[in-house]
């Protein structure tokens, strides 16, 4: 129990000293983090969106396949990025592998399932309320798509903070293809895992802690954005 | 513009899980006027609604619009019974099918600001529709859906959840856009509302056309027992 | 279509690889000595040379070799090493350094281990108490050293009872807090071990047998099996590495007092093949 508060003063000192190593690796977690939610967000916004509208053969099983999908342990997902960049890998060439590059691929692999998952659910739901609607104005299937996104936006957004929540928490993909290289690709989560390794459970716990706060502060940011971007509720 | 009535209908058929729920039906629309479909509760009038306008699909039969089918359809509305607010303002609602049309979004603004007002929803042009009461809801749809300005407005029971003064703020936007000369086609199962707002009336029965005649004339002397019995107010099944 | 994904993939490439960076994969236990944040600033000060470290275990590091992702690494598996030379990964082995493995175990030793003469009784004695014994379980290098004395003493862990025996199947730091957490015997390197904040009960119960030499090899990856490697800095970091300066620093390296390391680089120049 003691650890817990010294990791709660080591978070403390970290944060008010600034501490330079500190604010690095976190930069680099938001950046790798945000980056991987936006393009997945771009990937599975409308793939969720076109699973509600569309009626196809194969629609149960894409659907299935995605919910399975959410549970991927990052670390086959590390592994067969890993596979891809290393430069045996097909792509090799590109020499991203232990890049932050790389990393951010391994995250929109692992949280694209989930947004879309959670978006097809939200959109499916209004697209019981607007079907009929849009199908008098002949509003076309790009058309449904984007009234879909947009009218269902905020609980977009949630899927996209939870896609932020399971990216900005993850360590075994990174781990793999990131390499956790001092001032290259180590961010909060690989850093707490080599401060663990090392036994240094306060400074470990004390970066955890940084990262709730870093996820906590994230989220309020967004959902204050949510709020003053239009009046009223819908 | 060309004119995309007269309608005509032949032999349309709508089945569902083997079940036919409207038809065969043949019936004709003029150019003029506005047409009410009444009938007991189940006679399938949405349905018959939705298979003039295309939203369920025909089983057999044919719609035959005066103009190709995919021009006629921009050139048609159709105001729902439970109307359907996009979670958006009030002012975007209505702008919407302009939107959709590729017209510019302060243009599209500009003139649902006129529609709001005419349907007298101009102080709640920014408000969230979805917090809108029944009526305004309503009211809503008829500006959205007039906002294209239509050839022919097909209304789904629009005043079945609303009050008596809702109601009567309703219909006299329909006298209005009647008379400047937008075909409506209507079912309501108030028959002091048919009696209002008809020139003509489809009485519906049982997925069929029982009779379909001047409005006057129906009310005056309806042919068929089952349509004298649902004016007179009994049951009819 | 694989040309438009990795004009894609291309398109938010940072640009990682700068002209004077090299990879070097190196062991857990090295890293975790603290020597590497001595010698990689005077790499940089002397040579220019940006290291970046991927920290892994030996089999992890050997196989990011094989596969050209690193351009160097520095590890201790002599049989591994030499076979990566052997298979044409690596040019060759060049042995820079030793430490030592060291038994560590709960202070109260259930196994008399600090009693007996060489680490073969002093785990024959582990196996014949049935003390709880935490192995690395990741064939590392480490693991490897570990297997091979219990074979040595005819045993083989494939038989043990989990009862006693606890594969971690993890790196040094997560072994010893498991170890630390069950107070059970572990088999860890003397820098891991003086550098691990977790200890908690636990203390060296053997040591100082020569049998438990680690030898540490530098072997830069072929350019002639992958092109794209870094091979001058690599050779430029070896010349370092070796030179006098360098094996001084390793050999004055300390924690709590105590020298980790023993240079032993030979440095007539030529390359030293395994």
């Amino acid at each position: 129990m003691g650890e817990i508060w010294q990791g709660l003063t080591a978070a403390f000192w970290l944060i008010v000293t600034l501490d330079s190593d500190l604010v690095e690796i976190t930069l680099r977690s938001l950046y790798v983090t945000l980056t991987a939610v936006a393009i997945a967000c771009a990937l599975a916004l409308p793939l969720g969106a076109w699973l509600a509208i569309q009626r196809f053969r194969y629609r149960r099983i894409v659907i299935a396949l995605l919910n399975a999908l959410m549970g991927l342990p990052p670390v086959v997902v590390g592994l067969i990025v890993y596979l891809f960049l290393s430069r045996q890998g097909p792509f090799g060439a590109l020499n991203l592998i232990f890049t932050p590059t790389a990393m951010i691929i391994a995250q929109v692999i692992i949280v694209t399932p989930l947004i879309a998952s959670i978006a097809h659910q939200a959109i499916r739901e209004l697209w019981a309320d607007y079907h009929d609607l849009l199908i008098s104005l002949n509003a076309t299937k790009r058309q449904r798509m984007a009234t879909l996104i947009w009218d269902a936006r905020r609980a977009l957004l949630t899927a996209a903070l939870a896609g932020f929540g399971r990216a900005i928490g993850e360590v075994g993909a990174v781990m793999i293809v990131g390499g956790n290289i001092d001032h290259v690709s180590r961010i909060l989560t690989t850093a707490i895992a080599l401060e663990t390794s090392k036994g240094n459970f306060a400074l470990a716990l004390g970066l955890g802690f940084v990262l709730i706060g870093l996820a906590i502060a994230v989220n309020l940011m967004i959902h204050g954005l949510g709020r003053t971007e239009r009046e009223g509720t819908w | 513009m060309t004119a995309i009535l007269p309608l005509s209908v032949h032999a349309a058929q709508v089945r569902r899980r083997g079940k036919t729920i409207v038809g065969p039906i043949d019936l004709d629309l003029d150019t003029q006027g506005t047409t009410i479909v009444i009938g007991p509760n189940g006679a399938g009038k949405t349905t018959l609604l939705h298979m003039l306008h295309g939203l369920a699909r025909l089983s057999q039969g044919t719609v035959a619009w005066n103009t190709p089918t995919q021009d006629a359809q921009t050139k048609q509305a159709f105001v729902f019974q439970a109307p359907v607010v996009l979670r958006r303002s009030v002012r975007d609602n209505i702008a919407y099918p302009l939107i959709l049309h590729g017209v510019l979004k302060s243009e599209a603004r500009r003139r649902a600001e006129d529609w709001a007002a005419r349907v007298g929803l101009a102080e709640a042009l920014k408000r969230p529709a979805t917090v809108l009461s029944g009526g305004e809801k309503q009211k809503l749809a008829l500006a959205r859906a007039l906002i294209r300005e239509p050839q022919v407005l097909f209304l789904d029971e629009p005043t079945a959840n609303l009050d008596g003064r809702s109601t009567r703020e309703i219909e006299t936007i329909l006298h209005r856009t009647a008379a400047e000369g937008t075909r409506i086609v209507m079912t309501t199962h108030n028959i002091g509302q048919a009696q209002r707002l008809a020139s003509e009336v489809i009485f519906l029965y049982r997925g069929r056309v029982h009779e379909m005649t001047r409005a006057e004339a129906f009310f005056k002397g309806p042919r068929t027992p089952e349509a004298a019995a649902f004016i007179k107010g009994d049951i009819v099944e | 279509m694989k040309r438009l994904a990795m004009a894609v993939i291309a398109a938010f490439w940072a640009g990682a690889a700068l002209a004077d960076d090299m990879r070097l994969a190196v062991t857990t236990s090295f890293h975790n000595s603290g020597l590497a944040d001595v010698l990689l600033p005077e790499i940089k000060a002397d040579l220019g040379l940006e290291v970046q470290l991927l920290v892994v275990g030996t089999g992890q590091a050997l196989r990011l070799g094989r596969a050209g992702d690193v351009d160097a690494i520095l590890v201790h598996s002599k049989a591994a090493e030499e076979a990566f030379v052997a298979e044409g990964y690596g040019t060759h082995r060049r042995e820079i350094m030793y430490n030592d493995f060291v038994l560590v175990g709960p202070a109260d030793d259930p196994a008399a281990a600090d009693e007996t003469a060489g680490i073969h009784e002093a785990l024959t004695s582990v196996n014949t108490t049935r003390s709880i014994f935490v192995s690395r379980g990741d064939d590392s290098g480490t693991h490897r050293r570990e297997l091979s004395i219990w074979a040595e003493i005819g045993l083989d862990p494939e038989t043990f009872d989990a009862a006693w025996y606890r594969a971690a199947g993890a790196g040094m730091g997560a072994t010893l807090n498991v170890a630390s957490g069950m107070g059970a015997y572990v088999f860890t390197d003397r820098a891991s071990w003086l550098n691990f904040a977790n200890k908690d009960g636990l203390t060296i119960v053997f040591q100082g047998d020569p049998a438990l030499f680690n030898q540490y090899g530098y072997l830069p990856v072929d350019p002639a099996r992958h092109p794209h490697v870094n091979h001058d800095l690599a050779a430029r970091l070896e010349s370092w590495l070796v030179s006098p300066k360098a094996q001084a620093m390793i050999g004055a390296y300390e924690i709590g007092g105590q020298t980790l390391f023993t240079p032993n680089a030979t440095t007539d120049g030529a390359p030293k093949e395994g």
